[in-house]
């Protein structure tokens, strides 16, 4: 039997996952501002358990388009990842990656969508190797692949990731802000196993 | 006309005539309208795995193609539609990343359609019309007085199956 049932969680495991998403998104903050050359701050995240009907509605209303950026993961924590942009903190971000003084409007080039998924990639990098060091596990991740579409349909590929393991989903939510707001959502999606690999390798 | 009855994900609700129901943001999930046409009862089931026995954990019926259509089946019969003369419409099924590799997890999509219209053929409920598929989201609407599945979907056409 796995030690972690996500739909009981012991409140350990639960304080010790909300301190992996913690790290996680610090340094993904970090490698962010870099490639950025900016100041960027980012809010305590918020963890939370949600029934996956709630999860979309955490983030926005399930129609939103949103720009997901997903990655799928393997080694001692198999799984996958998903870093979550609203539509106008995407372009806002394309906008600066890209060095653009003025926005470029309402839709995305190829050239956008190629630097937010390489900023996706470094981001959820930076989120991962700081897990792996941690925990001194194992973690690769395949190439991002990137949507843009309703939030609802885009939320519905990790919630059916949860949904075979259990009827709730843990979701990390970092709010990080630059001069221009710019906030990003992420959830870490571990198969059972993973959840077991993660705390056992931290001594629980 | 009233709000529309809202469905969630892993969620069926029964639609009384005349109301419509609808649920948002199908991706890789399917939506699955069934209709009795004579006493116009209507259903939605959103459901977003295939099978419910290749899952241990698997108290919530709504959240697989086949329990949940069983389900979504008795609630309507309890509401007064007739199991014989169901019809259903389908929509959703979606693969909303192009992953380099192929398996069976990131074919979820397809692999829903396939569950749904295997449990449909069982029940022998006909599948009037579907709009499934493809690399997008849809959001669908069931008007139970007209019989009528809205489609929606970001950047193209609303569609009417």
């Amino acid at each position: 039997m796995p030690k972690v049932d996500l739909d009981n969680m012991d409140s350990v495991y639960f304080d010790v996952l909300k301190e992996i998403g913690n790290i996680g998104a610090g340094n993904a903050t970090t490698a962010l501002a870099k490639l950025l050359n900016m100041r960027i701050d980012m809010k305590i995240p918020k963890v939370a358990m949600t029934g996956f009907d709630q999860l979309t509605s955490v983030v926005c209303s399930e129609e939103e388009i949103v720009v997901g950026i997903y990655l799928l993961l393997e080694g001692d924590v198999a799984g996958s990842m998903m870093f979550l942009l609203k539509e106008a903190s995407a372009h806002r971000l394309a906008d600066q990656l890209m060095g653009r003084e003025k926005p470029a409007g309402n839709t995305f080039s190829a050239m956008d969508l190629s630097a937010l998924q390489e900023a996706g990639n470094i981001i959820a990098g930076a989120y991962l190797s700081s897990l792996s060091a941690l925990t001194n596990l194992t973690i690769t991740a395949s190439v991002p692949y990137i949507s843009i579409d309703m939030a609802g349909a885009i939320l519905s590929v990790p919630a059916i990731e949860f949904g075979k393991t259990g009827d709730k989903a843990l979701l990390i939510e970092t709010c990080i802000s630059a001069k221009m707001m710019i906030s990003g959502y992420f959830i870490l999606i571990p198969e059972l196993a993973s959840y077991d690999r993660i705390l056992e390798a931290l001594g629980l | 006309m009233n709000e529309m009855i809202k469905v969630g994900m892993a969620d069926y609700k029964v639609c009384p005539y005349p109301e419509a129901i609808t649920t948002l943001g199908l991706g890789s999930c399917v939506g699955i309208a069934l209709y009795d046409p004579v006493s116009r009862v209507a259903g939605l089931a959103h459901v977003m795995l295939p099978d419910s026995t290749k899952i241990s954990n698997n108290r919530n019926k709504a959240k697989f193609a086949d329990t949940g259509i069983t389900g979504l089946v008795e609630a309507m019969v309890e509401s007064g539609a007739v199991k014989r003369r169901l019809v259903a419409k389908i929509a959703g099924g979606a693969q909303m990343f192009a992953f380099s590799r192929q398996s069976d997890m990131m074919k979820i999509g397809l692999r829903n359609v396939e569950a749904t219209k295997m449990k449909l053929r069982e029940l022998g409920i006909a599948v009037l019309a579907e709009d499934i598929g493809d690399n997008y989201g849809r959001t669908i609407e069931f008007h139970s007085a007209s019989g009528e599945l809205k489609v929606k979907s970001v950047g193209r056409p609303p569609k009417s199956i």
